[in-house]
């Protein structure tokens, strides 16, 4: 608590403490949620985020007016980058956002409320673990929440694989449908290229316990990333078969590919 | 109302500071009859009160001399008491034979007091468990499984037996004056255990809150099964913080080691079974509760933690 109060001292600036208290999130009477977000940890956060979004990724974000100012909301995007970047970046976009500032939760591995400090951080900042029954109660309370339906597949993949959407899986879906919550899909150009991967130690992975190993660079690259955000689309029910849940989520995808393809159209190299 | 007139409930764990909390509340309007197995428990002067294992035959006398309407379980072994086996004797089979008696005397009404320990406190827990959900705490040890056969056996008489109207209530971490549990008694000293790398999220009642929602859950009568829990949350060492003790930091790799260092310390508020609620959260969802009884709790964390902090500083914990 002493380290975080001297942390929130030393980097949480006067606007940033202003624009967080903006957010329209309710929190307890001692800052936390009962997923474990905690306002202050949310301010240092964005704080140590600020340089790496704007001076490192150099982030442009488009259709930021797209997300609504309140209410329950999917963001569903492509995953890629080795690394949980993407939805760090996407998180700051939506906080910083200049017509509607939000605090968007992000779903995490099963693997990380185990590891020590990195669990709790984690929860502190907004992500929480990955679960239908936490996402169902996260909407009930009119929460935005980031969702990658390509889980590691998306995330692990190689340079081969780089920009091809891989199989989406349809929770996201259903939980949109019964809880009727609009989705914005976000095409998530420039993360490919932080960390270039040629291919995975695999069989160490599964040794060490860990869902993958690439082989890649030792920190990410300094690559531009662009996010762009989607017009809100909403899905009626009821969905009868899992065939009616992939139909649905196909429209999603075409959606998301082709912010992907606006994205890689507007881009000259990996930097610019 | 004279004291002849007055509709007669059992109260059972009557010694402890919640049952005279409720006790204090319903004393006007009912004969209230105190049964304690640790003692014989005198509040005010008429009322009934009786030092009885609800497992004796001596037990039943009560129901036969009073004319029980309603039964507010309270007394349990808490989880620091003797060994599980005696405990599972006591709150298993005690309160087993205790729905019996209420089922034998057409007693009206049952409130058992559970706990939110019955979910189990695991890495793959989402918060804001709501009543449907599995009951996990016997996976990891057999310490809890008194807890949670308690529960079974509740919902199985509320099932069997409609009649009793029975309600089980699963509050979060009972705190305040008077309270013995575990971490009643955690934050009642000045070291309190942490895991290091782990701060789970937490919730506290305060007995007077929750002594409320018991006599709410009575007079309303709605029969099933509540959590009951603030709309408020706190890390464990924050909470620790706010209590005015100062964190004592255990290893919590390798994974036997916190279970360990918790045995050869011996501390009854820290027990090596229970350190799994100190690594990972079991937030439970109270809004059925709030929402059925219209149930909103008038202290704050602040106030709960308060009472610790004031009493350390005047040397009184």
């Amino acid at each position: 608590m002493k380290i975080r109060e001297f942390l929130k001292e030393r980097l949480v600036s006067k606007e940033t403490n202003e624009a967080v208290d903006r957010i329209p999130k309710p929190v307890g009477s001692f800052g936390y949620d009962a997923w474990g977000f905690n306002s202050d940890a949310y301010k240092i956060g964005i704080s140590i985020f600020k340089p790496i979004y704007e001076k490192y990724f150099r982030v442009e974000a488009t259709g930021l007016e797209n997300i609504p100012s309140d209410g329950r909301l999917l963001l569903i995007a492509n995953h890629s980058g080795q690394l949980p970047i993407d939805g760090a970046l996407v998180g700051y976009a939506l906080a910083t956002n200049p017509h509607a500032p939000r605090a968007v939760r992000a779903m995490i591995e099963r693997f990380f409320p185990q590891a020590p400090f990195v669990g709790n951080i984690l929860n502190e900042v907004g992500a929480v673990l990955g679960d239908p029954v936490n996402c169902a109660k996260m909407l009930s309370r009119e929460e935005a929440i980031v969702v990658f339906p390509e889980g590691i597949r998306g995330a692990g993949k190689p340079w081969s694989k780089r920009y091809k959407l891989q199989r989406f899986g349809l929770g996201f879906m259903h939980l949109a449908v019964q809880t009727n919550t609009p989705i914005v899909p976000v095409g998530i150009v420039g993360c490919e290229e932080t960390m270039p991967t040629p291919f995975h130690l695999n069989r160490l992975a599964r040794m060490l316990g860990i869902p993958y190993l690439p082989v890649t660079s030792p920190f990410p690259l300094p690559a531009k990333v662009r996010l762009h955000f989607g017009k809100p689309m909403v899905f009626e029910g009821p969905i009868d078969t899992e065939d009616d849940a992939a139909i649905k989520v196909e429209q999603v995808k075409d959606e998301i590919n082709r912010l992907i393809q606006q994205g890689l159209e507007d881009r000259n190299g990996w930097f610019s | 109302m004279s004291e002849v007139e007055k509709p007669e409930i059992l109260i059972t764990g009557a010694g402890g500071s919640l049952a005279q909390s409720v006790i204090k509340q319903l004393k006007e309007q009912y004969h209230v009859v105190l049964v304690d197995f640790r003692r014989r428990v005198q509040i005010d002067e008429g009322m009934s009160s009786y030092r009885v294992e609800y497992n004796k035959r001596g037990f039943e006398d009560i129901f036969r001399k009073h004319n029980i309407e309603a039964v507010i379980h309270l007394g349990r072994m808490g989880l620091y008491e003797s060994t599980h086996r005696n405990r599972y004797n006591h709150n298993v089979l005690g309160t087993q034979r205790l729905l019996d008696l209420c089922h034998k005397y057409d007693v009206h009404q049952v409130i058992v007091l559970s706990t939110f320990f019955v979910y189990g406190a695991s890495p793959y827990n989402a918060a804001l468990i709501s009543e449907d959900q599995p009951l996990k705490a016997s996976e990891l040890t057999m310490d809890l499984v008194d807890s949670v056969e308690l529960e079974n056996l509740a919902n199985i008489y509320l099932w069997k037996h409609p009649e009793l109207n029975i309600t089980i209530l699963r509050p979060c971490n009972i705190a305040g004056p008077g309270v013995l549990n575990s971490m009643s008694l955690l934050l009642s000293n000045s070291l309190a255990p942490v895991l290091i790398g782990f701060s789970p999220m937490m919730q506290f009642i305060h007995v007077d809150d929750m002594a409320n929602a018991i006599v709410l859950a009575f007079e309303q009568n709605h029969p099933g099964i509540y959590n009951v829990a603030n709309d408020d949350w706190i890390s464990y060492q924050e909470a620790v913080v706010q209590c005015g003790c100062t964190r004592l930091p255990i290893p919590s790799a390798p994974e036997r080691a916190p279970h360990t260092i918790s045995k050869l310390l011996g501390l009854k508020a820290w027990p090596s079974y229970l350190i799994n609620y100190y690594k990972y959260p079991v937030v439970i969802d109270g809004s059925l509760f709030s929402e059925t009884f219209n149930f909103k709790s008038k202290r704050s964390l602040d106030d709960i933690f308060s009472y610790y902090r004031e009493k350390k500083a005047l040397g009184i914990l």
